[in-house]
């Protein structure tokens, strides 16, 4: 998997890189927003990392450079601000997610890795599989071992959305985002507590959990297998 | 006018008025002594001479002499207001124009009052006044005058008092209502002002008239102090929100070294694993803190306007209730939603309200006791939605009700719980932002743990919020408009 991180600030750079190396990903690093549109526009990168506010050309201008020239590579914006506009504007110019700094590696791990899987899982499907379970998008039924799972309307959208993201992390605040549409921290753990509700449904009975919890991240729907 | 009634102004105005109509009446009472009182002393007078007159003549010329003279004074041609009568012994009439003794007792004075017949008929009955003397041999002489054209003239002279009085009361009245209601304008001036200031307004000043009154010298200095004020709530702001944002690079570098650091441990096992992820947190509770303040300053200058759009409450707040039910359930607390069917929109800002009312759901989440209720209910009343969440919590004292709207504001009673006293102030900032209030009560008549009711009350979307009404925000505002216009 290769990156392009796109962020003028020395430090903050380094950290990154130096994280998304150790995770396992190829990091090409523009230090500017003129280097950043000459290497966005000029390489291959599975997903670019990018910086809103840049010296010399500005983040949401070389997203909506690369959407302009057809390049679909999924973008991950970074941002310093936090006002709900800047989201929906980060959003308007082409990117495909949006982060506020500062952001826990973790979560932005989490949204990368979602974020190059995208492209590979076809949305426009039906049913969902993920090891025992079946999720049939359609009749909003939801089967393990062929044994009928009761869930609730608010259940079924979580488990689609862990179901989606098979096999990978989804943070709590993905979650929030995708299930709820939500853009806000809970003061609550309200998350987990739906979480453990979807788990007692799905996993009660079987020897093996397929819901897990991982540790200071969020939560993995796993095979089993 | 009863408010005119109870100003200062008017009481003012109203004593002063009292000194002045006493010392009117103190004049008009010297007038009235000074003529109707001297013009008795002048019919005693008169009667006095015309007595020493007559004496000398029955001197001079005795008892004939007398009647001739009272004769001749006594001819009707004359037209004198002398009366006269001399009779015998036996009070047979000899002379005078009075036909027969007046029947009424003497005072101790050696006055006599007492009526005439009327000489036309119609006429009133004139009043007289006589004196009278025993002459040698029984006769008897009286002297009188009569009245009518002194008490007419005490009259005139009490009618004019007495309009000139009347005038001059009426003239206070008037002048005191006129004089404290053109005070009175002028003071309300002020006074809506600075109602308007302490309503949020803070750029609104008092209109100076420019004539250099008391009135204008008085707005002028208010008008600085609000300045001042504006200057220093700016700083303040400022300053806090400066903080806010220029801490939150260094802290969020601190994150990352902290979670780099935590990475390098192998398997979560490293020795200083726990200390790495407590440090994490209080980081994150700090972003999170810098983040709230931000945000309420965001939402409290009324920059976030363009994206505001229709927004049904129905569907927002049932998803609400929906999304903490289980949360609820956990602490068996029933958490209910009353909400009306049917869409019930506003125009707003979806995440930022979402994020109001989330924070009073889980402030009514956190103070319900266990097996308590909490309601989130809306009502619509005419132009207006009202937002209530309602809890069975140990509520909020009244006094203290304005003050926790307040940044950091967090009452005694919940210093142990977790929170950081800036939830109601975004609540707050929000309903301003969206044209409306919010507001505490209490939610049951149970004076120990008397619950809380946060009302919220939104203009709906036919009244757009003052927000979108300012200008320079055009494209938003048609693109808005144009949505509206589709819905229909």
């Amino acid at each position: 998997m290769k990156l392009l991180v796109v962020e003028d600030d020395r430090e903050a750079a380094a950290f990154l890189i130096k994280g998304l190396r150790e995770s396992g990903f190829t990091v090409d690093h523009a230090a500017d927003g003129t280097q950043g549109l000459v290497m966005a526009t000029g390489g291959t990168y599975d997903a670019m990392v990018v910086d809103r506010m840049l010296p010399g050309v500005d983040g949401l201008a070389i997203v909506a450079a690369l959407r302009a020239g057809e390049d679909q590579t999924p973008v991950l914006i970074l941002s310093a601000l936090d006002a709900v506009d800047d989201r929906v504007r980060g959003l308007k110019a082409g990117g495909d997610d949006y982060l506020t700094k500062p952001y826990a590696f973790s979560e932005l791990l989490a949204r990368l890795e979602a974020l190059t899987r995208r492209r590979s899982a076809p949305q426009a499907t039906t049913r969902l599989r993920v090891g025992e379970l079946e999720i049939d998008l359609l009749a909003r039924s939801v089967t393990r071992r062929g044994r009928e799972i009761d869930l609730l309307p608010r259940e079924f959208r979580l488990l689609e959305v862990l179901a989606r993201h098979a096999g990978h992390v989804v943070t709590r605040t993905m979650l929030l985002e995708q299930v709820w549409d939500y853009h806000f921290d809970p003061q609550t753990n309200v998350i987990d507590v739906h979480v453990s509700r979807l788990r007692q449904k799905i996993d009660k009975g079987f020897p093996k959990p397929m819901l897990h919890t991982v540790r200071g991240a969020g939560y993995c729907l796993k095979s089993g297998d | 006018m009863i408010e005119l009634l109870k100003t200062s102004t008017f009481r003012l105005a109203l004593a002063y008025f009292g000194l002045f109509a006493a010392s009117v009446v103190a004049g008009l009472a010297l007038i009235y002594w000074q003529t109707v009182v001297y013009a008795d002393q002048q019919t005693d007078e008169t009667i006095d001479a015309e007595i020493t007159g007559l004496a000398e003549q029955y001197r001079q010329r005795g008892l004939t002499g007398l009647i001739e003279v009272i004769a001749d004074r006594s001819d009707p041609e004359r037209g004198s207001v002398m009366l006269y009568l001399l009779t015998d012994a036996q009070q047979r009439p000899l002379a005078g124009n009075l036909t027969k003794w007046p029947d009424v007792t003497v005072d101790p004075d050696g006055w006599m009052r007492f009526r005439l017949d009327a000489s036309r008929p119609g006429e009133p009955r004139h009043v007289a006044q006589a004196t009278s003397f025993l002459l040698a041999g029984g006769y008897q002489l009286l002297v009188g005058r009569d009245l009518s054209e002194r008490s007419q003239f005490t009259h005139r002279i009490v009618m004019a008092l007495g309009w000139s009085g009347a005038l001059t009361v009426l003239l206070g009245l008037v002048s005191g209502l006129v004089l404290s209601r053109r005070v009175l304008a002028r003071i309300e001036t002020i006074n809506r002002a600075s109602d308007k200031v302490m309503a949020g307004e803070f750029g609104r000043r008092i209109p100076v008239r420019g004539t250099g009154d008391e009135f204008d010298r008085l707005a002028t200095n208010l008008n600085a102090m609000l300045d001042r004020i504006e200057r220093l709530m700016e700083g303040i702001r400022q300053v806090s929100d400066n903080i806010a944002h220029d801490l939150r690079t260094p802290l969020g570098r601190l994150r990352s070294r902290l979670e780099m650091a935590l990475r390098e441990q192998p398997d979560q096992q490293g020795p200083h694993h726990g200390a790495l992820v407590a440090a994490i947190d209080d980081a994150d509770q700090l972003l999170q803190t810098f983040a709230a303040l931000l945000q309420i300053a965001e939402a409290e200058a009324g920059t976030i306007r363009t994206d505001m759009s229709l927004v049904d409450l129905p569907s927002l707040l049932g998803g609400l209730v929906d999304f903490y039910e289980p949360v609820a359930e956990e602490k068996s607390i029933t958490l209910s939603a009353d909400l009306p069917r049917g869409p019930a929109e506003i125009r707003g800002n979806r995440h930022l309200l979402s994020r109001a009312f989330s924070n009073l759901i889980e402030n009514a989440l956190k103070y319900t006791p266990e097996g308590g209720h909490a309601t989130v209910s809306l009502e619509i009343n005419g132009a207006r939605a009202k937002v209530i969440v309602a809890d069975d919590g140990p509520g909020v004292p009244e006094e203290a009700r304005d003050r926790v709207f307040d940044r950091f504001v967090r009452l005694e009673a919940s210093r142990t719980s977790e929170g950081k006293g800036l939830g109601l102030s975004l609540v707050r900032a929000v309903a301003r932002l969206h044209g409306g209030t919010v507001q505490l009560t209490d939610n049951l008549e149970r004076p120990e743990t008397p619950g809380l009711k946060a009302i919220i009350e939104l203009p709906l979307a036919s009244a757009a919020p003052p927000a979108l009404r300012k200008s320079g925000m055009a494209p938003a505002n048609t693109a808005v408009l144009d949505t509206v216009a589709a819905a229909k």
